[in-house]
């Protein structure tokens, strides 16, 4: 029964959806399925988070030497909760409101630590491209050209400097005609695959053929 | 010397990114943007809202990208609260609907639209956070109270003025949705543009718009701003020209310093190879 049960709820939410979407007065039961994937997916979040904490207090009672991180981890994780919560028990929900100490935690510690993290790949964009970006092929020399082109096309200095040219041979122009036929091309051809593995693959899941998220071949 | 730049320290490319970065903002330099198809799409698109008109707002992202979504949702707001639009907000990632509070705070600091005396609750309310991804995205198809049945200041949704007569997509006029990543606009895409017919726009990091470039050529998405030039387009258009016009000089400036990187690394890489292929004898 262990992998029945699980079988069968994955080929019911997978056929209430298929059948409701081309029976629109089975509405109601897709309606209702929803709801439960939310209730399930904010209840996943819980365990995430105590799965978050329990990792890191492990790692912090076995004295390795990264130990300092997950003290860092779990520090924050329960100033950010308790900050978040302490509101919600008091006087109501509006925990994150203007000068609240969970939005006071957010702009202060969380907005310039994830910005900065986020910010760092341009430099290391910057140094990849002086590195890797070499004609050493034909496609290598593609892909050069193409960069060249969108990365001064994308900025007002590629217009500037093209400005002499009759309208659509500038710079700005020759990045929208990439973006727009062979990267549109490509993007396509990857998304229609995706597509039709995501097809395939759910089929299977919902006939039963596939089994791994259950732990099995 | 050739050899030694090829293997140039990495901290000197470093240093020159971040004096391309910075120099501009003390130098207090413009520069025009030119507005692209999908841009004035857009803009097209809000612009022909009727007043009072319902636009659903999705904040999708974290602050790691507020540098270039931030002044996109300055602008929409902007644009909006002066068409008279009345804005329903929302996130799907959970740092979403405080990205929003930050952006309205920029806003209302505005003179401007700080005597207009907006209410919230009346022309604007923060819906807040839901998790669910797509799945909440199908929620709102049948219901938005079910999947938000509060806004963040615990009030409930049936009781706000501006939700009264908001059931689901059928009575929202446009979707603009802000994103980074998944959940996102893809998503959005695929759920409530296709099949609930939401007219929908989108604001992307320059990283993600090409992944949603298919959808506009479909007519799936009306309008989109890719990136911090997007962004600045979009204010132009607008009559709002704030953050992401000033950003623009600084992203042009270390353009620069990549593609000189490059032009340098490449013609290093030619010289040093020729002289190799000189010393086997090959030429």
């Amino acid at each position: 029964m262990r992998r029945e049960i699980p079988l069968l709820i994955t080929g019911f939410v997978g056929a209430v959806y298929i059948v409701s979407f081309f029976i629109p007065a089975l509405g109601f039961v897709e309606t209702v399925t929803t709801d439960w994937i939310l209730i399930i997916q904010a209840f996943a979040i819980w365990l995430g988070a105590l799965n978050l904490l329990k990792i890191n207090l492990l790692k912090l009672s076995t004295g390795k030497k990264d130990r300092v991180y997950a003290a860092v981890v779990i520090v924050s994780f329960l100033v950010m909760a308790g900050a978040g919560f302490a509101p919600l028990l008091r006087d109501g929900r509006d925990y994150q409101a203007a000068g609240s100490s969970f939005a006071w935690l957010f702009d202060a510690f969380y907005v310039p630590l994830n910005a900065t993290m986020f910010a760092l790949l341009a430099f290391f964009v910057a140094s990849a491209s002086y590195r890797a970006f070499r004609a050493r092929n034909k496609e290598a020399t593609l892909l050069l050209l193409a960069a060249f082109f969108v990365m001064l096309g994308r900025v007002p200095l590629g217009d500037l400097l093209t400005a002499a040219l009759p309208d659509g041979w500038r710079m700005s122009s020759w990045a929208d005609v990439i973006m727009n036929y062979p990267q549109l091309a490509g993007q396509r051809a990857i998304m229609i695959g995706i597509a039709l593995g995501i097809v395939s693959t759910s089929l299977r899941l919902v006939l039963g053929i596939e089994r791994s998220h259950i732990g099995g071949e | 010397m050739l050899e030694k730049l090829l293997a140039l320290d990495r901290r000197w490319i470093f240093l020159l990114v971040i004096v391309a970065l910075t120099l501009p903002f003390f130098l207090n330099l413009t520069c025009k943007s030119y507005v692209s198809p999908e841009v004035r799409t857009l803009y097209d698109a809000i612009d022909k809202l009727r007043p009072n008109s319902k636009v659903l707002m999705a904040f999708d992202y974290d602050p790691a990208s507020e540098p270039e979504l931030n002044p996109m949702a300055e602008a929409f707001f902007k644009f909006a609260f002066t068409r008279r639009l009345k804005v329903i907000i929302l996130g799907l990632w959970p740092q979403g609907p405080q990205q929003a509070d930050r952006v309205l705070e920029r806003v209302f600091a505005d003179s401007v639209f700080g005597a207009m005396n907006l209410q919230y609750g009346v022309d604007y309310v923060n819906l807040g956070f839901q998790s669910g991804n797509e799945f909440a995205i199908q929620g709102m198809g049948s219901s938005i109270e079910r999947v938000f049945p509060r806004d963040v200041r615990g009030t409930v949704t049936g009781d706000i003025p501006i939700m009264q007569d908001v059931k689901d997509f059928s009575n929202v006029d446009f979707v603009f949705n802000l994103s980074a990543g998944y959940p996102g606009t893809v998503e959005w895409v695929q759920v409530a543009a296709d099949r609930y017919g939401v007219r929908l726009g989108a604001g992307n990091t320059a990283v993600q718009a090409p992944l949603v470039y298919p959808y506009l050529g479909s007519g799936q998405l009306t309008g989109l701003l890719g990136g911090m030039k997007g962004g600045a387009e979009f204010e132009v258009l607008t009559g709002f020209p704030a953050k992401a016009n000033k950003f623009m000089v600084s992203q042009t400036a270390a353009h620069m310093v990549v593609i000189l990187f490059v032009i340098v690394g490449n013609v290093a890489f030619f010289i040093v190879q020729g002289r190799g292929r000189k010393g086997r004898g090959e030429v």
